[in-house]
């Protein structure tokens, strides 16, 4: 029996969805502008959403059975459209105003540390503020902080840029199957943290790093390399006995920097890849490359990418009978950037790499057998203890 | 043909007359306005003895600055390097260290940067673009050279000195640069 579509109107778009389906889903199924932005709802994860409330949006009438309104703001991402229903988001300023007051808690914790961060160019929360959020914050009391510690040999947990949206974790628990890490205390309290210390070693568990909207998990073996908008991506694949193999390439000239799964329009994987293709197979060699990512063209990761470029033909040693022309200087010989390998280090340099050992290799001096970085006594901003 | 501006005269092509043609009141009459400059104040000055001051707003050569304990400010993030027009900014990354935390200021610093002087347009977007203060353009401008070679300016040409170890020098180089930032 084939069952009966619903109507929804989304910012008075209206679209026919199958019963079940979310307004958040209705709205993507709409496209454009009319999509609310999601931090913690992930399509792919059962259970996901409903956490961050970024994607409230107003119900002006619940069904076309009771039209009457929905008392409060719903995050769309968790509930359920209705034959008749009528949502507006962008063109309801209370929505916007809300969401507004829903990225400043956001950032009430978060750290302004974009320009060391890894994820920057490519965070979601970085285009949330600055899409919704004020230019300023209120926030005067001391932000809560903890040290950052590697869970296993390739990912990074900076708990300080967290905004505990669980993705990470049902990311563990239904691709990687097997949870080791989870949310630990509540409240102010709460961060992800591996339970006993645990390193997470599952195959799959490298995929944490790309659910992540912020810079709270991220690449140890990219960590510092290049920053994400001075490398050009690329779709590459490789038979992979684990996964299916279709990655994207990060790459800076033939260097493959970083390697990660493809993402949909709304930042979402496209198929979840393993730990050897995301961090073992550095080396063009190992890809059969696709062609480079198309990217919204707004992107900052564009910047200085340009597409159909013809390059003009040397005529030179036509016109001057064979002869090379004379380089004044070549700026290779000159220049010390990309006078080292990064891709063949396995984490950040130092000042070491560039002085002589080639493969130094920065280290996290937090010990996690020791409990040292997990912040143990506590992530109160009251308690002068924090680290 | 309509005339652009109204200052324009027309060439007098009447015969000279016989004031005229005797040449020498002329003469003593250009004379005399070259003499009179002599009494008149100098229009050049003798550089490089003397220096005229540039303009506030001038934009010269880079400097990477260092906060008051004398660590580098910059921090790689890249942001000057895409800003910039004519893509004269190159930079890798190095991590901090324990016991490096008095030379740089966070956790990321610039181990190379560079800057290409001959790509360079001294547009001053790199300073707009850069989140820490690291960059600023200074009252300067780039030294001339006798090769390309020495245009490619290294992070250790660009720093400025250390205001603990050397601090008349980073005064000097300071200047007036970061002065209305609050």
């Amino acid at each position: 029996m084939e069952q009966k579509l619903l109507k929804v109107t989304i910012d008075n778009i209206t679209v026919e969805v199958e019963p079940g389906t979310t307004i958040l889903m209705a709205a993507r199924k709409i496209g454009g502008d009319v999509v609310p932005p999601a931090m913690c709802f992930y399509s792919k994860l059962q259970g996901s959403g409903g956490k961050c409330r970024t994607c409230l949006v107003k119900v002006a009438a619940g069904s076309a059975a009771d039209p009457r309104p929905m008392p409060k703001l719903v995050a769309s991402c968790r509930t359920a459209v209705m034959d008749g229903m009528v949502v507006e988001n962008i063109t309801n300023p209370a929505v916007l105003e809300a969401r507004k007051g829903v990225v400043e808690f956001l950032l009430i914790n978060h750290p302004l540390d974009c320009p060391v961060c890894d994820q920057a160019g490519e965070c979601d929360l970085q285009d949330l503020s600055y899409e919704h959020g004020s230019e300023v914050t209120r926030y005067e009391f001391k932000r809560r902080t903890f040290q950052r510690i590697d869970i296993g040999p390739y990912i990074q947990l900076h708990m300080t840029r967290c905004i505990l949206c669980y993705r990470c974790v049902y990311t563990a628990d239904q691709v990687a199957g097997n949870r080791e890490h989870g949310v630990m205390d509540r409240g102010d309290h709460a961060q992800i943290a591996t339970y006993i210390q645990k390193a997470l070693g599952n195959e799959f568990i490298g995929n944490v790093i790309d659910v992540c909207p912020v810079g709270a998990l991220t690449d140890r073996t990219f960590r510092f390399k290049n920053r994400v908008w001075f490398t050009k991506p690329v779709d590459a694949h490789r038979d992979c006995p684990t996964c299916k193999g279709k990655v994207r390439l990060w790459m800076r000239g033939d260097d493959v920097l970083r390697v990660t799964a493809r993402k949909d329009q709304w930042g979402e994987v496209e198929d979840w890849i393993c730990n050897e293709c995301r961090f073992e197979k550095k080396k063009v060699s190992d890809w059969v490359i696709e062609g480079p990512t198309r990217l919204d063209r707004h992107s900052v990761i564009n910047a200085g990418h340009y597409v159909n470029v013809v390059k003009p033909k040397e005529t030179f040693t036509s016109v001057m009978d064979g002869r090379q022309p004379k380089l004044l200087m070549d700026i290779h010989s000159i220049s010390d950037v990309n006078t080292v390998d990064l891709n063949e280090i396995q984490g950040p340099a130092t000042g070491q790499t560039f002085n002589g050992n080639q493969m130094a290799v920065g280290h996290n001096p937090t010990d996690l057998k020791a409990g040292k970085g997990a912040n143990p006594k506590g992530t109160d901003s009251t308690n002068p203890e924090t680290p | 043909m309509q005339a652009l501006t109204k200052r324009s005269k027309q060439v007098d092509r009447r015969p000279m007359t016989a004031m005229e043609k005797m040449y020498l009141p002329s003469i003593i009459k250009g004379m005399g306005i070259t003499f009179s400059h002599l009494f008149k104040k100098k229009p050049t000055i003798n550089y490089p003895e003397q220096q005229r001051p540039f303009s506030a707003v001038f934009r010269g050569v880079q400097i990477l600055n260092r906060d008051e304990e004398g660590r580098e400010r910059c921090t790689a993030c890249g942001l000057c390097a895409v800003a910039c027009p004519a893509e004269a900014i190159t930079m890798e990354a190095a991590e901090r260290q324990p016991g490096e935390e008095n030379l740089y200021r966070e956790e990321k610093y610039a181990a190379k940067y560079e800057i290409n002087m001959l790509r360079c347009i001294f547009c001053g977007f790199c300073e707009e673009a850069c989140p820490k203060d690291a960059i600023y353009l200074t009252q300067t401008f780039t030294p001339a050279n006798y090769g390309r070679e020495g245009f490619i300016y290294k992070k250790e040409d660009l720093l400025i000195p250390n205001p603990v170890t050397q601090p008349e020098e980073y005064a000097k180089a300071k200047g007036t640069i970061g002065k209305d930032i609050k």
